[in-house]
């Protein structure tokens, strides 16, 4: 059932509304009053979230006797940007991800952002999906704020990630909505995949595959499940950023998520107008390269790919 | 005057981004203003343009104290300004959110990590800073609340109002906050413009600082005496929220005493003409802030009141 569950109104005969999606199963079991919440759509230029949420309420609508419980969609928490393929708010200029909790006495964004907490509050688990930007390409990714990694990292293994990746606290990332929802006690992931404003439809069908094996192990989903891969999980293991030092485009000679060592060629740095190399970029670790530059154009600090290291036997 | 470049970064088919500072008086490091670090903050940088040109003219009146450097930086971002981009032209991100920087991090941490060297170790910072919110405010100073700045200090700029206000999560990577972590002792300065410039808050700003440096002894010359500032605790202003969109006839101006029950706007509506709605002010107060765009949309903040 569609319900819109936050609005507000726009200057001239429109109102800017977020929607939810409910499928509740026909099933009858222990789960019944289990609720799961996928979202995304928080930036608009991120759309991998699109179709994993199109696949998810696909199966379920066809299947309502396999599934036990609640699993609410919200395709676009910022469908103004969604519509207008702009990353913030479009007009305010905001990032959506750093209003949350939001309040109901603020402006029209913090108002929404209230409601959208107010909404999803009390879920069982609620997954959070973003898509990198135009710049960069992820492996389907967990990532996890390090004080929330005991209790959250048993349900990323389930989602058919690549690799978890437990940061470090920041406190700039307390006004996320995965922060907000975790301190309230509402088990939240954020997955990162893909790249910006593209769909690569094979991640999305590996995290539907995931999230109906989360199901299943909530004891919410009767139905067919695939057998899911073991992720990675950062723990200990560094992950090490390579910049760009030098303008340019940058030529991958690299394929994304392989093993590398310490030394080894990752692509160059190149002058457009002379050809002429201005970097020969080079792994400063061994391990395996999660995150891969997708946009060419690079400026002396553009970031060129992450690798998970600490691995001495890649 | 000294003019250095205080931080440079090469660009794929630019010039080099070069973020020039304009220095005065030689010896202990006094105070620096940063200007424009969007490539909107058009009167930000105006005002730091014609702070420079006011010291350059004490400077060749001998009026600038010995001992005591002065740095101005009217624009950081001005790739963005030149293209008529509020964020950085390539990625989109703010260099107000990257402090305190890491040289070795993406391209605007390493401006603002190459910015924040070139400004530390100065006893006194001043931002011109500006708001997300579009609208007109009363000139104002604000304090970050970090705990390693007096309240007092903002007294000597002579506004009428400042205001303390406490960080949240995303104020941790401003310059502002970073500033004061590092031991400067860093204010905000809103004057009520940014897109455009305005010459009458611009020169009350440029006072302003002019005003605190002589507190601060860094400068002789006489200016228009300031006001004895009120210092408010950010809770103290009343927001007023419009209960539906539409057209927004204000009748009150910032700075406009009002009482309780006056009228502050009318909501017309967009396609009809009917007033739809009729916003009445709550309390006494002075009008600090009121938006300023014809279209406002449901739960627009259209005035904030420091109630008296």
């Amino acid at each position: 059932m569609m319900t819109v569950i936050a609005s507000a109104g726009l200057a001239v005969n429109e109102r800017v509304e977020i929607r939810r999606n409910r499928i509740t199963g026909s099933a009858k079991g222990a789960a019944e009053k289990k609720r799961v919440c996928i979202v995304t759509g928080t930036h608009g230029d991120e759309l991998e979230g699109q179709y994993v949420c199109a696949e998810t309420a696909r199966i379920l609508s066809e299947n309502l006797d396999k599934l036990c419980g609640t699993v609410d969609i919200y395709p676009a928490l910022n469908p103004l940007g969604m519509d207008s393929i702009t990353r913030g708010i479009p007009l305010f200029d905001l990032d959506m991800n750093r209003i949350f909790p939001g309040t109901a006495e603020g402006t029209m964004a913090e108002a929404l952002a209230a409601d959208i907490i107010k909404d999803i509050s009390g879920a069982d688990i609620c997954i959070d999906i973003h898509s990198s930007n135009i710049y960069l390409k992820e492996i389907p990714q967990i990532r996890i704020n390090e004080i929330s990694a005991e209790e959250l990292v048993p349900y990323a293994k389930m989602l058919n990630c690549d690799f978890i990746w437990i940061h470090s606290s920041a406190t700039v990332l307390e006004s996320t909505l995965a922060y907000s929802l975790n301190v309230t006690g509402t088990k939240t992931l954020v997955v990162e995949m893909g790249v910006g404003m593209r769909i690569t439809s094979e991640y999305c069908r590996q995290l539907t595959a995931g999230i109906f094996n989360l199901l299943k192990n909530l004891g919410m989903w009767t139905g067919e499940t695939e057998e899911v891969r073991e992720p990675i999980v950062s723990g200990e293991r560094a992950v090490d950023f390579v910049n760009s030092g030098a303008n340019g485009i940058f030529v991958p000679c690299v394929e994304h998520w392989v093993d590398i060592k310490k030394g080894e060629h990752i692509g160059d740095v190149i002058d457009p107008a002379t050809g002429k190399r201005a970097e020969y970029v080079t792994a400063p670790c061994s391990g395996k390269i999660f995150t891969l530059r997708e946009y060419p154009i690079v400026y002396g600090g553009s970031l060129i790919a992450r690798i998970l290291g600490g691995d001495d036997n890649a | 005057m000294r003019k250095t470049v205080i931080y440079s970064i090469q660009s794929p088919y630019r010039k080099p981004l070069e973020i020039t500072g304009f220095r005065f008086g030689q010896g202990e490091k006094a105070l620096c203003v940063v200007g424009a670090m969007r490539g909107n903050e058009v009167q930000q940088m105006y005002v730091c343009a014609q702070l420079v040109n006011r010291l350059k003219e004490l400077e060749r009146e001998g009026c600038i104290a010995e001992g005591h450097e002065i740095m101005i930086i009217p624009c950081v971002n001005y790739y963005s300004m030149n293209i008529g981009k509020r964020f950085w032209t390539m990625d989109n991100t703010d260099i107000n959110r990257m402090f305190p920087g890491y040289d070795l991090g993406e391209t605007t941490q390493r401006i603002a990590d190459g910015l924040f060297k070139g400004i530390q170790g100065y006893k006194y910072g001043v931002q011109l800073a500006s708001f997300y919110q579009q609208g007109d405010f009363l000139p104002h100073v604000k304090l970050m609340e970090t705990g390693f700045t007096d309240h007092t200090d903002m007294t000597d700029f002579g506004l009428p109002y400042a205001f303390v206000r406490e960080p949240r999560p995303y104020d941790t990577t401003t310059l502002n906050y970073n500033w004061q972590i590092w031991g400067t002792k860093a204010f905000s300065l809103y004057t009520n413009a940014t897109d455009d410039f305005d010459e009458r808050s611009a020169r009350a700003a440029v006072d302003a600082i002019l005003r605190f440096c002589v507190k601060k002894g860094l400068i002789r010359t006489k200016l228009p005496g300031g006001y004895v500032t009120e210092i408010i605790d950010e809770e103290r202003l009343i927001q007023i929220h419009s209960s539906c969109a539409g057209i927004c006839r204000s009748r009150v101006r910032t700075g406009d005493e009002i009482r309780s029950g006056d009228l502050l706007c009318e909501i017309i509506d967009p396609l009809e003409g009917d007033i739809i709605s009729k916003i009445y002010s709550p309390v006494n107060g002075i009008v600090f802030f009121r938006y300023n765009r014809p279209l406002e949309f449901e739960k627009s903040v259209l005035y904030k009141i420091i109630k008296i």
